[in-house]
């Protein structure tokens, strides 16, 4: 074929300065400020920044932070499967308006998102005045930080799902029905490992998103150290307190666990991008 | 499933492995964003005091962020046993848009519910070399400011209503005069951050700027941690009382039982060994004895309050800092 075909700006001296351009920014914009992260908390040594890591409130807000994402990602999970499986499977009356409305997540900031929540679920919000009177405290307290991190982080699952399923069509899961599998069967032999992949990826993603959500748990959060501080909202206090070297260090376990999420994504993609079961390569009838 | 409930169970673990297991009592503390290690000092010192008086062990929590935001959250739920703030507007609207405490908060502790105060000063740099002493010297057209933006800060507010003080004792009756100088004050300043740490950014480690417009408490800090002489204080001889407000909260107090213990809590701020440790982080207190050891690192000087300058914090917001109103029409002169 003609692959010696000519492109614009196919010229050797073009082709490098758009390599180097695109090297030079992912570095200054990308690598450096990783880089500045990790050096920052290491700049006074190995102990201050296990004395950093080791601070009461430092572990409560990993703690913390953990647990919200071990509840969200779960939640997620089952939320955004049933979801896939509703919207790709099933035709109804307003199926569109619903893929729709799962993006609003991603359409709304995050400090709205809190606020939306703090009004209907605060001390004088429509939900939250009823909640009172029975004493029950979901803003201000761990429940409302797991409340907007699933809303933040509800479309994740869904959105890697609904594409794929919807390629996939339903031939096969047709078949189970008329071989006389129950649902939860095929679900689980023919759908589930068709799917495996991209929900993994999806969990990947909404943990990432849980871990680091900051804008939507700050307005719901209270600040109250020790008890309701992530580790995101830790590492501004510690700013603001002038400590650099606490704040960079607790800001380099949120880059970790982003490098490990990028590591765990690049595997995923490379596994999805394999096929499963690959085509008989002669014989086939 | 099985790693998922692992996670669970070891979120769990760390979250109840915290102390507070064994404290006998429980207060929250809410307070403004840069108060935290004033207050985890004095937390130590109250916790001593408590245990002397009662026996009972007491563990207290913190919480921090800008008084303002604070002041939401305490309206929509966040039951705080006390609010120690930096703005006496903060706590207004407890009483006025949260029900949660009385009209008269202010009176039920000594000098306005405010254990400790400051005022508003200079900071220039290494040995004055525009020759900064008073707010005259900050409209001389070879000076640049940096301070935050009255329209998002308090820090910038007490600024502002300082120097209208000074403008008001400097020209009487003269408005015109006032306006000028307020107006030429304003245009003087080459950075309005949104914050007061924002401004401090700017003007140590940016370098911008002759002069931060900004509390003296900030002022003696920065000059402290710069032990070189880098920096130097300049105390204006007319400024503003700037109050640190402090009051329990008497619905959530109810609710969670600790009517005594906040009261406690505030009241002991104004004992001797409380105001020695607030002296030390560079506030002004009430204590005479404390007054007299730190009389070197305060310079005397005629504070004036909200009231005399403004009449009130209602008045002074509508008309200086609402929209359209006078820093508005001010920073429009030029």
């Amino acid at each position: 074929m003609a692959s010696q075909q000519h492109r614009v700006g196919d010229t050797p001296w073009i082709r490098r300065t758009l390599i180097a351009s695109a090297l030079i920014l992912t570095m200054l914009m990308l690598v450096i400020p990783l880089v500045v992260i990790f050096a920052q908390a290491l700049s006074s040594g190995w102990a201050t920044f296990a004395e950093n890591i080791g601070n009461e409130y430092t572990l409560h807000a990993i703690g913390l932070t953990l647990f919200v994402a071990a509840l969200t990602v779960p939640l997620n999970l089952v939320f955004g499967t049933s979801l896939a499986w509703l919207v790709t499977r099933f035709r109804f009356p307003g199926r569109k308006l619903l893929i729709t409305l799962i993006d609003i997540p991603f359409a709304v900031s995050p400090v709205v998102a809190g606020l939306l929540y703090l009004l209907l679920y605060g001390r004088n919000g429509w939900v939250g005045s009823w909640l009172t009177e029975y004493d029950i405290q979901l803003m201000f307290s761990w429940p409302g930080i797991v409340m907007v991190t699933v809303f933040v982080t509800c479309p994740f699952v869904a959105r890697e799902l609904i594409p794929l399923m919807q390629q996939q069509g339903t031939e096969e899961e047709e078949a189970g029905v008329v071989l006389g599998a129950s649902g939860w069967r095929i679900f689980r032999r023919i759908t589930l490992p068709n799917i495996k992949w991209a929900l993994i990826y999806g969990v990947v993603l909404t943990n990432a998103r849980a871990v680091g959500e900051f804008g939507a748990v700050s307005v719901v959060s209270g600040n109250i150290r020790g008890q309701t501080n992530t580790l995101p909202l830790h590492v501004e206090l510690l700013y603001q307190d002038y400590n650099i070297v606490g704040a960079f260090a607790s800001a380099s376990l949120l880059a970790a666990i982003a490098i490990l999420t990028l590591v765990a994504k690049a595997f995923v993609e490379w596994r999805q991008s394999r096929p499963e079961h690959p085509a008989p390569e002669k014989g086939g009838v | 499933m099985k790693h998922l409930f692992k996670g669970i169970a070891v979120g769990a673990a760390l979250l109840s492995a915290q102390p507070a297991l064994s404290a006998d009592r429980e207060l929250l503390n809410t307070s403004y964003d840069i108060a935290r290690e004033l207050f985890a000092s004095y937390n130590e010192v109250f916790k001593e005091h408590w245990q002397e008086k009662t026996g009972e062990t007491v563990e207290i929590k913190q919480s921090h962020a800008g008084s303002s935001k604070q002041a939401q959250a305490i309206i929509q739920g966040l039951k705080a046993d006390v609010a120690t703030f930096n703005q006496v507007t903060d706590i207004n609207i407890l009483h006025d848009r949260g029900g949660l405490i009385p009209e008269n908060w202010a009176d039920r502790l000594p000098n306005n519910s405010s254990p400790y105060y400051s005022t508003m000063a200079f900071l220039v740099r290494e040995g004055n070399p525009k020759n900064i002493q008073n707010w005259d010297d900050l409209v001389r057209e070879d000076v640049d400011l940096v301070m935050p933006n009255p329209k998002t800060s308090g820090n910038a507010r007490y600024t502002y209503l300082a120097a209208l003080g000074y403008a008001q004792e400097t020209y009487g009756d003269d408005q015109e005069k006032i306006d000028q100088f307020m107006s030429d004050l304003l245009s003087r300043v080459k950075v309005f951050d949104s914050g007061g740490r924002g401004a401090t950014t700017t003007f140590v480690e940016r370098g911008i700027g002759d002069v931060l417009l900004t509390f003296e408490s900030e002022v003696l800090n920065i000059a402290d941690r710069f032990d070189n002489g880098e920096y130097q204080p300049v105390t204006p001889k007319v400024s503003f009382l700037a109050e640190f407000p402090v009051t329990w909260i008497d619905d959530y107090v109810e609710q969670n039982g600790t009517q005594e213990l906040a009261k406690e809590y505030l009241e002991y701020l104004y004992s001797e060994e409380a105001q020695r440790l607030l002296a030390g982080f560079n506030y002004r207190v009430h204590n005479d004895v404390v007054k007299e050891e730190n009389a070197d690192r305060f310079p005397a000087l005629q504070l004036k309050t909200i009231d005399e300058i403004a009449g009130g914090w209602e008045n002074a917001m509508e008309t200086h800092f609402a929209s359209g109103g006078k820093l508005d029409q001010l920073q429009r002169r030029r």
